[in-house]
């Protein structure tokens, strides 16, 4: 489905969230210059298309005592990929998975799951369990936990204007 | 820019049980109708006042980020993982550096060789990379680029599995 420049407008005006007033989507039409029933069939049409994966709360599990999240990436054999990431994409608490191209030598990972939790031992006995149930526990793999979040926000959709500051780490 | 959060960060913030309820039920359910929030209102046996509150207290706490949408990779543009292994002594430095394209919109340390993770978006693969090429030229450090061949789950929101 190809985005027309309205969509893509909504999208953006949709970043920032909706605003938390009994109306909102009359609230954010009346930013892009849309009806509120233009504004509600275009959001229901991009989420039927699967543009829109998601549309709901947006939370933050750290703030909930989430702290404890491992990016869990395994070397899988090609041919097995589909198998194993349909298997891993079953297990309730693996809250994405995805492949993604290997970059040997330095990194030789191709699939990539999330598992969160409260505690780092909670989360570590869950991914052996996850590993376990889909038959998985022989495949290379690391475990990485988050240690420090330096941003988190809505992804931007619109076209950003040049770069942030040119100054040098 | 938000100050970097640190983990153990302080208690996590405890809802009510109405905010429970709304986290429970409606983070991939956004009722598409002119009054969302009295619908979610009538759904968890409240008014639609009090479902507004608890919102709005959810979202000054930051367990909420928004009431919003998430959009499906490479669909309304494009997206990669990016991951760099970045000097102990440097991590804040090119991590605020990172953080300072507004392309960016996840960056996190872990515990890895490859210790600063991010997600670049942006509207085409061009602009990505050029977000990618300038971090490697401004950095000096080499950029992983690991964008998605498949999707096995997409973000579906998150079971909370109270306590």
């Amino acid at each position: 489905m190809a985005l027309s420049p309205a969509d893509r407008a909504l999208l953006a005006a949709l970043e920032e969230g909706l605003p938390l007033v009994p109306r909102p989507f009359a609230a954010l039409g009346a930013r892009l210059g849309l009806g509120e029933a233009e504004v509600l069939a275009r959001l229901a049409a991009l989420r039927a298309a699967g543009v829109i994966n998601r549309a709901g709360l947006i939370v933050r599990h750290r703030e909930l005592g989430f702290r404890a999240n491992a990016m869990v990436v395994l070397d899988v054999p090609d041919d097995e990929l589909q198998a194993a990431g349909t298997r891993l994409a079953r297990e309730p608490s693996v809250s994405l998975c995805y492949a993604r191209p290997r970059r040997p030598p330095l990194w030789p990972y191709n699939l990539f799951s999330m598992v969160h939790g409260r505690e780092r031992r909670e989360t570590l006995r869950e991914v052996h369990a996850i590993l376990m149930r889909t038959g998985l526990e022989a495949v290379p793999r690391a475990v990485l936990f988050s240690t420090r979040r330096f941003i988190q926000r809505a992804a931007r959709y619109a076209p950003i204007e040049a770069g942030a500051a040119e100054t040098p780490a | 820019m938000a100050a970097p959060t640190a983990y153990p960060s302080p208690a996590p913030f405890a809802p009510t049980p109405l905010q429970r309820a709304l986290l429970d039920r409606f983070q991939r359910e956004l009722p598409l109708v002119p009054a969302p929030f009295a619908a979610m209102a009538e759904a968890v046996g409240a008014s639609e006042a009090e479902v507004i509150e608890a919102l709005a207290q959810l979202q000054a706490a930051g367990v909420l980020a928004r009431v919003g949408v998430t959009l499906a990779p490479n669909r309304a543009g494009a997206s990669t993982l990016a991951a760099m292994a970045v000097p102990a002594d440097r991590l804040e430095a090119v991590a605020a550096l990172v953080s300072s394209y507004p392309e960016v919109n996840h960056n996190y340390e872990r515990e890895h060789r490859f210790n600063l993770w991010f997600v670049v978006t942006a509207p085409s693969r061009a602009r990505v990379e050029a977000v990618l090429a300038a971090i490697e030229a401004r950095t000096g450090l080499a950029v992983l680029d690991l964008p998605l061949d498949r999707p096995f789950k997409l973000d579906l929101g998150f079971p909370l599995r109270w306590r």
